[in-house]
């Protein structure tokens, strides 16, 4: 996660340790290779030859039944051009952005933040109990919490029509999106918090009396004392979240993509097409899209990481 | 942590770890196809112990929960005694699920694709088809042998209920029981109206007329015909396909899918009648995502006219007993009646009168270990004696005419359906496509439903049904 001890300037006599750190442990190449092989070989089956794989499958109209689950036809990048045409595809691709966007970026890292901020000087047993609560939302089976929110959030006797005395209010069905951005924010907040908990520890201690004696507000503090200090892991959690949560099914378990489509996120549109419509092929060209799209997510996190190190 | 400090002896052997990861490969790529399995119907033929295993979507204490008990308790233990009766330790395994129908169909391909699965499987009459291009299920004489075509149930089984369980001219499965589809009308609302009680339109234009007596009542809704996308299947099965075979087309025949021709232009503007400015229909109720289930509540508030529904509506929501939506005087307030073509003799192949059923099918799992084993399972849950008794507390039709004979003696309405509805009845055609299509029905329906002209309506569908069906050759658009 965190890149190794950076060397910025090479001691003097660099040479002979860099031919030495050529082969450290004295293997030689042929037995260095063969260490590594059975993790490559795993690499290969189960990443390199399943990406492959995708990669073909979206390239033809691969069914799960009927006549094209035996002979899948070859159709050349038409299922990319249908995906990139497809309206569903777009509403899904911008319902998914609301999604990440709403309970990741600010969602989880916001309170993430704002609870490691305020437990940071409170008592341990008040932080502890804090801190459990909070990991218990994150480490519950998926299809457990679903379960618990939906009965939060029934329209016949859910607990939250029950606590606001709004009987009837069908929050899945009236504010699907909403719901599930507030499911994700209450379920994953917990990664952001422990790490910046383990982040703020790093910020010495002087820099905070001293922005204290200074008379800086606390939004002062934070901008000038804080924040320069854990940027790092301010992108390194968005980085992490945001993937997790563009991949993320559970919404599936809770409103199954409805009601009509309203939040219908890329992973539940896949599911949908590739094994309810049993479309795989198309199914596949949406996959290769999403990993397009995670891609550059993840390279403008890291160009951001890397313009902070130079 | 000096490892360099190592003697060559401890050196792993380069052979060796090649070996290791053949046999990784060897596995992830064995492990992706699924074992071989022989296909010789006789294997295990003579095995004295064994277990089967039925799966169908049905569990106890939910979803078809009376399907489930009769399985659970009548037919297992029934099964395993006659077994033991003949020396044979057997065990059957039943694996229920409770799920909506798509995620079903999602894991029943799965598990055959990975020839897994079942011994038993049920599926839907309507996957039959897809299941069976796909490889995934096999025509029963070549999975269990010429007995399968000799069974002796098959001579009480009508032609056009095997086809259920059909595809191309050979059996893959055993269907258990069908259905139809009929006019439910409320006779108090008739009388109210000034309609006859005793109603049975000859044509679409009978049908409208009724809907317009019965407008002017205050509250209720005449005339109620499945559209739009929001209740899927139910808008084809409920709407879209008795309508086109009244109006002398099949969604499916002869090779080529119909398309936005003259019959679909037929049945959209009789849609319109109902959902565009004449409003015979509610068109919010097309729209709602609870819609169907609140069509039934309407109906059984004497709020709908006319619907035309499934007999589980009869059966499972006005079911003064059991049903979802219950309607006490049932019996004496609800009146059923054939649909009629658009006009005598203009239906599908020449009739008056035209319905659509659909059914499962019980279906031998062609990777099964012990096929004669589970084909005699399979018979035994088609036996007059095991039959009967699922029906016993939850009476439908059968598709034993023996069965049906003696069960629905006393049930007025079962005798109907299965004396006049099902030989005019039509089955959808088993393809994969079909799924597709479907929604594309149901789209050019919604389009009625949004206020767009058949002519419209009909023109997108054939552009939609072209793309889904691989071009204009297939499609039917006369």
């Amino acid at each position: 996660m965190v890149p190794a001890t950076s060397t910025p300037a090479e001691p003097a006599g660099a040479a002979p340790a860099r031919a030495e750190a050529a082969d450290v442990v004295g293997l030689g190449r042929r037995r260095a290779a063969a260490f590594v092989a059975p993790a490559l070989v795993l690499v290969l089956v189960f990443l390199v030859f399943p990406a492959l794989w995708t990669l073909y499958l979206g390239v033809t109209d691969y069914r799960l039944t009927g006549l094209a689950a035996t002979r899948p036809h070859f159709v050349g990048v038409r299922n990319y051009t249908d995906v990139l045409a497809d309206g569903r595809f777009h509403d899904s691709l911008w319902l998914t952005l609301q999604f990440v966007g709403g309970s990741a970026v600010l969602g989880q890292t916001v309170l993430g933040f704002a609870v490691a901020w305020v437990m940071r000087e409170r008592p341990a047993a008040v932080r502890r109990t804090v801190e459990a609560l909070v990991l218990l939302a994150w480490i519950l089976p998926g299809s457990v919490v679903a379960f618990l929110w939906l009965a939060l959030l029934d329209r016949d006797g859910g607990t939250l029509n029950t606590l606001l005395g709004t009987p009837g209010t069908a929050w899945l069905l009236d504010h699907p999106m909403a719901s599930i951005i507030v499911f994700n924010i209450w379920r994953g907040t917990a990664f952001s918090m422990m790490l910046y908990t383990a982040a703020l520890g790093n910020v010495p201690p002087s820099h905070l009396e001293t922005a204290k004696l200074a008379g800086a507000s606390t939004w002062q503090t934070l901008r000038d004392a804080v924040l320069p200090k854990i940027r790092g892991h301010v992108l390194t959690s968005l980085l992490l979240v945001s993937l997790w949560t563009f991949n993320d099914f559970t919404p599936y378990l809770i409103t199954a993509g409805g009601p009509e489509n309203r939040s219908e996120v890329l992973s539940v549109y896949v599911y949908r097409t590739a094994l309810g419509e049993g479309r795989l092929g198309f199914g596949a060209a949406i996959s290769l899209v999403m990993l397009l799209v995670n891609l550059a997510i993840a390279t403008a996190y890291l160009r951001a990481l890397r313009r902070r190190r130079a | 942590m000096h490892i360099s400090g190592r003697s060559t002896s401890s050196r792993p052997h380069p052979r060796l770890t090649a070996a290791l990861a053949l046999l990784l490969a060897g596995a992830a790529v064995s492990s992706c196809g699924g074992g071989s399995s022989s296909t010789d119907p006789q294997r295990n033929a003579k095995a004295r112990t064994f277990t089967l295993t039925i799966a169908r979507n049905a569990i106890v204490g939910g979803k078809n929960d009376a399907e489930a008990s009769w399985i659970t308790k009548t037919v297992i233990p029934g099964f395993v005694a006659a077994e033991k009766a003949k020396g044979l330790r057997v065990k059957v395994v039943y694996h229920g699920y409770g799920v909506d129908d798509d995620a079903y169909k999602t894991k029943t391909a799965l598990d055959l694709k990975s020839k897994a699965g079942a011994d038993i499987v049920s599926l839907d009459g309507i996957w039959v088809g897809e299941f069976a291009q796909a490889r995934y299920i096999k025509p029963l004489a070549d999975v269990v042998g010429a007995r399968a075509d000799s069974w002796d149930g098959w001579s009480q089984i009508s032609p056009s209920v095997q086809q259920l369980g059909s595809f191309q001219g050979k059996r893959y499965g055993i269907p258990p029981s069908t259905d139809g589809r009929v006019l439910f009308y409320n006779k108090k609302l008739f009388a109210r109206a000034g309609l006859p009680v005793n109603w049975q339109p000859r044509s679409w234009d009978e049908i409208l007329a009724a809907g317009r007596a019965l407008k002017k009542l205050p509250g209720v809704t005449p005339l109620q015909f499945d559209a739009g996308t929001a209740m899927g299947e139910a808008t084809t099965m409920q709407g879209v396909l008795p309508l086109l075979a009244g109006a002398g087309a099949q969604i499916y025949s002869g090779g080529k899918w119909t398309g936005g021709g003259a019959a679909m232009k037929q049945v959209l503007g009789f849609y319109q009648h109902l959902y565009g400015p004449e409003g015979l229909g509610d068109r919010k109720l097309q729209q709602e995502a609870k819609g169907r289930d609140k069509s039934f509540e309407e109906f059984a508030n004497n709020r709908i006219g006319v619907l035309l529904e499934g007999v589980y509506l009869w059966r499972a929501v006005l079911n003064p007993k059991d049903g979802i939506a219950r309607m006490p005087d049932r019996d004496q307030a609800v009146g059923y009646a054939l649909i009629p073509a658009v006009a005598p003799g203009k239906g599908v192949q020449g009739r008056s009168f035209v319905s659509m059923s659909g059914g499962s099918v019980a279906t031998v799992n062609p990777h099964t270990k012990y096929p004669q084993q589970a084909f005699d399972l399979l018979a035994y849950l088609n036996r007059p004696d095991v039959v009967k008794a699922r029906i016993a507390g939850n009476p439908e039709v059968t598709s034993r005419n023996d069965v049906n004979a003696e069960a629905l003696k006393n049930d007025p309405f079962l005798s109907f359906v299965a004396q006049k509805v099902l030989p005019v009845t039509l089955f959808r055609p088993g393809l994969a496509a079909y799924t597709q299509v479907s929604t594309a029905l149901q789209e050019a329906t919604a389009g009625i439903v949004a206020g767009h002209s058949p002519d419209d309506a009909a023109g997108q569908y054939n552009g939609k049904l072209e793309g889904i069906v691989g071009g204009a050759g297939n499609v039917n658009a006369g």
